[in-house]
């Protein structure tokens, strides 16, 4: 009988978990026709802005970069080049292809991206922590400060503040490129300093709010010291609110690649990004668009299977 | 002696039946709260210094934004020019005036028009509800899941460069925020007696939604907008700082800023003048947003 | 006795003005009664729970006088350390909602044994969870060794209660403290509830402290009772005493205002007129005389003891005092051996204008 209700409860997740996947799916097919759409709908011819080329050549640059197809055509064959993975020739930057760009760019800033989301992560709850359970007190305020000033503060002015200080005065940092680990560090920084003051208030009031539930209280009356009481009963009450920040957290720190990347000099993918939206190169601006929506999309649907996961109360709502 | 203590008692008013607190509005009660509110009032002062020195700034000033003075470039902050120069010569501080205007009218703007389109689309799901409310909410659920800053650099690559163009972009990523805000709103406030009472008396709809609900939602709403203009204003930077804001010789922040990058080793103050501005009024928006949000929440009612 | 409040005072600092909560309680429980507070709202009846077991918010909240005596110990003085070996091992205590007092994100069985394990540290898994199993029975819950794993939302209200007085039972303590167990349950729950809570009074001989605001509740289930109003204990009696005999004229409106069933059609309703004070200020004066018919000169200039008029029954109100009109006609027994002497005395003593 038991096991009859465990394979039926199993059987909803996996329904539940398709149909999530599915409109995953949708999602991903309306953003990837979206930036189809509006990438062809600008004016102009995209040669036009060179010098005057010969007809026959922009006749050939026309037919490679299949420019010269009616519209559908050039849709279904673009929907083709992203299932195959095949996102096209970079117009700006001969013998390249988009692919390249990606796959050269792409390690470097998932590298830093996952530094920036470890320490926004780690440093966030722990300041968070602190700040709920002194709250009210000093290290409340403290924290409390750091917060705003995180939220507040564009990340490219910490980034070009933490330059200055500690590469062109103090000397203490390399000021720009990627090499060693000493490299990553004032970047990864820079990218975190927003997730984490989010990551911190959040953890906060999310804190304060579990500590004042009953169970606290109960916890309390079996004669459970501070320390065991947060161990086991705050600590995964209080963090799943966070879980849910993750998706935005990710993108936040995607966008914040563009702007230290740049800074830094750092050959990542934002950087590539940013050039090709200066250059208007938009074969590549078009794949990577499309590449990083498709990786948000992916995390936030992942977060959100974890966030199934981790709360017991959602697990049971679809054994229903 | 004893009779007299023990007689019984000549009543005055009845302490007790008395009100335990003088009854004040809600706007009193939640603007009293936000005046307490340090952090917020220090915010708001000094937002009004700098859309003082945004409106009178150039008055005072002796240079225009565009005047070039080549024998004068690239000068550290002194007695003729309080901000110091640019690599064009031109006075740092008539600029950041100017850069003022400039970003305090985009997010202001931004957050106007979140507030027209969010509040009107938000209303519309909330009120009417059902098929309506559901279409509404898949399409902003798919929009969402989208990294907006991508679109509106893609829209802006499309559109060109400039202001009205920044803020249609911000516009169209923008409304879903302030839209669900509104929806929740109305539809938590849509349940509640007074709605009721309102329509046992014969009101329409309409009636009902512009005069009962929507004024009931905009404490929340006010807050979302005070948020929405840092978010604009580093929106805006953000664009300048990757080529794609507004074009010289106008001075925006963020233009000046991504200038004044290059530069940072030899002429801070190029950098740090207008990256430090925009820091300042994103605090100080933020403070106030923050006071604001916390002091229209019926929860935290005394 | 088993264990003692004296002179308990505790004040609440709010942003506006201190709040004083408890003003001056005493009163003691013997081993294997159930003692039962009741009040209104905001009387201070779980103050004084929660004081005992020193579960008050410490940045607010400030017990800044008297005692509380347990096996010849003063709790307010023990160290955190030493108070936590008391809680849950000597004293436990169960809460009003069974949704919101247990963890939701963890099973019941494991949120029992936690307390277990940490008063005994040297039991075994096996023999805890097998303990745990019993006790689950023991309060009445079917299914135990299922239950064991069983997260809250998926049981009943009744059946969360059940839990929660395992639970507190685990290591059985010699003074169970609940605080109004069946207000948030249904009406015939709460009779299997306070079933529960006689049996574990009468086999295990463990006092209870029983907070309610409910005197149905209390006729039902209690020995004793006492009636708190603005953060004083107003009158003190066995069940029988309060109920045939109450004294003070509070308890009376109380008993009064309780709507009955063989009540004639379209008959009014007693409601004690007026609001509780808001104890924003130490005055010496009766708490309740603003609300009170009987009120006399003396009720407003200063706080009346408490008289006894038996050895269980005692009671704070002027009223009981020889040279008051009313007594003469009052229909208490005649012979009281703790009433204060001459009528000439009495006055000039207690007097202190």
């Amino acid at each position: 009988m038991l096991i009859l209700q465990e394979s039926l409860s199993a059987l909803n997740t996996f329904y539940y978990l398709l149909r999530k996947a599915g409109i995953l799916l949708l999602s991903l097919f309306g953003v990837v026709t979206l930036t189809f759409v509006l990438m062809h709908s600008i004016p102009g011819d995209p040669f036009l802005q060179e010098q005057a080329i010969p007809e026959e050549i922009l006749r050939s640059l026309y037919h490679y970069y299949g420019l010269d197809q009616p519209w559908h055509v050039q849709y279904l064959r673009y929907l083709k080049g992203i299932i195959t993975w095949d996102l096209g020739p970079s117009f700006k930057y001969e013998g390249r292809t988009v692919n390249q760009i990606i796959s050269s760019g792409f390690p470097v800033s998932f590298y830093l991206g996952m530094m920036a989301l470890f320490i926004a992560v780690t440093l966030g709850t722990v300041l968070g922590m602190i700040s709920a359970w002194h709250r009210n007190k000093w290290q409340d305020h403290l924290a409390a400060i750091f917060s705003v000033l995180g939220i507040s503060v564009p990340s490219f002015l910490i980034a070009t503040l933490l330059q200055y200080i500690f590469c062109i005065k103090l000397q203490l940092l390399p000021v720009a490129r990627w090499g060693t680990f000493l490299h990553t560090i004032l970047p990864a920084l820079s990218m975190a300093a927003l997730p984490m003051a989010f990551i911190a208030r959040l953890t906060r009031t999310s804190m304060v709010e579990v500590l004042q539930q009953d169970y606290i209280l109960t916890a309390r009356s079996k004669g459970l010291s501070s320390v065991r009481l947060l161990m086991k009963h705050v600590m995964r009450n209080s963090i799943l609110p966070v879980v849910t920040y993750i998706g935005p957290l990710t993108a936040s720190i995607l966008t914040g690649s563009f702007v230290v990347e740049k800074i830094f000099a750092i050959p990542g993918l934002g950087y590539w990004f940013v050039m090709s939206v200066s250059n208007r190169d938009y074969t590549v601006i078009l794949g990577v668009t499309v590449f990083y929506s498709c990786l948000l999309m992916c995390c936030i649907f992942f977060v959100d299977i974890v966030y199934t996961l981790i709360d017991p109360r959602i697990r049971t709502a679809l054994r229903r | 002696m004893h009779e007299e203590l023990f007689a019984p008692l000549t009543k005055g008013p009845d302490l007790n039946e008395e009100e335990i607190q003088p009854s004040v509005s809600y706007w009193q009660e939640s603007l009293r709260r936000l005046r307490a509110n340090k952090p917020a009032m220090i915010g708001l002062w000094i937002l009004v210094f700098l859309c003082s020195m945004a409106i009178l700034g150039p008055f005072f000033s002796p240079y225009a934004y565009y005047e070039i003075h080549l024998p004068q470039i690239n000068m550290p902050p002194g007695q003729n020019y309080i901000f110091g120069t640019d690599e064009l010569g031109r006075d740092v501080f008539t600029r950041i005036c100017w850069g003022a205007r400039i970003s305090l009218f985009i997010g202001i703007m931004a957050a106007l028009l979140d507030l027209i389109v969010g509040v009107t689309i938000g209303s519309l799901a909330g009120s009417i509800g059902g098929k309506i409310d559901e279409i509404i909410m898949r399409i902003a659920d798919s929009m969402h899941s989208i990294p907006y800053l991508l679109i509106v650099i893609m829209l802006m690559v499309i559109m060109g460069t400039g202001i009205a163009t920044i803020l249609v972009a911000l516009t169209i990523t923008g409304w879903i925020g302030m839209a669900r805000i509104v929806r929740g709103q109305i539809m938590q406030l849509k349940e509640l007696d007074f709605v009721k009472a309102a329509q046992a008396l014969g009101a329409s709809k309409r009636r009902i939604l512009f005069r009962h609900l929507i004024p009931n939602a905009m404490g929340p709403i006010i807050a979302t907008m005070t948020l929405t203009i840092p978010s604009a204003i580093f929106t805006e930077a953000f664009l300048s700082f990757l080529g794609l804001g507004v074009q010289a010789p106008i001075a925006s922040w963020g233009t000046m800023a991504n200038d004044g990058l290059p530069a940072m080793r030899y002429f801070p103050w190029r950098l740090f003048f207008p990256a430090g501005f925009i820091s300042i009024t994103m605090l100080c928006f933020n403070l106030l947003g923050d006071g604001m949000r916390d002091a229209f929440d019926p929860r935290l009612r005394s | 006795m088993i264990l003692k409040v004296a002179d308990l005072n505790v004040t609440f600092s709010t942003w506006k003005q201190p709040v004083y909560a408890l003003r001056g309680v005493h009163f003691q429980i013997n081993e294997g009664e159930i003692l039962a507070i009741v009040g209104e709202s905001g009387c201070g009846k779980s103050v004084t729970a929660k004081a005992i077991m020193r579960l008050l918010p410490k940045h607010s909240c400030l017990i800044n006088h008297g005692q509380v005596l347990y096996q010849d110990r003063d709790l307010l003085t023990l160290s955190e350390r030493a108070m936590r070996s008391i809680r849950g091992k000597e004293i436990a205590m169960i809460f009003q909602d069974p949704m919101t007092s247990l963890n939701p994100i963890k099973k019941i069985g494991l949120q029992i044994i936690e307390g277990l394990l940490l008063h005994h540290p040297e039991m075994k898994k096996s023999d805890a969870k097998n303990k745990v199993i019993d006790l689950l029975r023991s309060v009445g819950i079917a299914q135990p060794e299922e239950r064991f794993s069983a997260y809250p939302h998926t049981l009943s209200g009744g059946m969360r209660q059940r839990a929660m007085i395992a639970l507190a039972m685990a290591c059985e303590p010699k003074i169970l403290i609940a605080d109004e167990p069946t207000t948030a349950l249904d009406v015939t729950v709460q009779a299997q509830i306070l079933e529960l809570l006689k049996e574990i009074a009468h086999i295990r001989k463990t006092s209870i402290l029983l907070i309610t605001h409910d005197l149905s509740v209390v006729a039902g289930l209690c020995d004793r009772v006492l009636v708190m109003y603005a953060g004083q204990i107003i009158e003190e009696a066995s069940v029988n005493e309060l109920f045939n005999n109450p004294r003070h004229p509070y308890t009376k409106r109380l008993l009064h205002s309780i709507p009955r069933i063989d009540m004639p059609h379209g008959a009014r309703l007693h409601p004690i007129r007026g609001r509780p004070p808001t104890l924003h200020c130490k005055s010496n004066s009766c708490a309740f005389s603003p609300r009170c018919d009987e009120a006399m000169n003396i009720c407003c200039m200063q706080e009346p003891d408490k008289i006894s008029l038996s050895d269980s029954h005692h009671a704070a109100c002027w009223q009981l005092c020889r040279p008051s009109p009313s007594f003469a006609h009052s229909d208490a027994p005649l012979i009281f051996p703790d009433l204060p002497g001459k009528e000439d005395e009495l006055p000039k003593e207690k007097m202190h204008v």
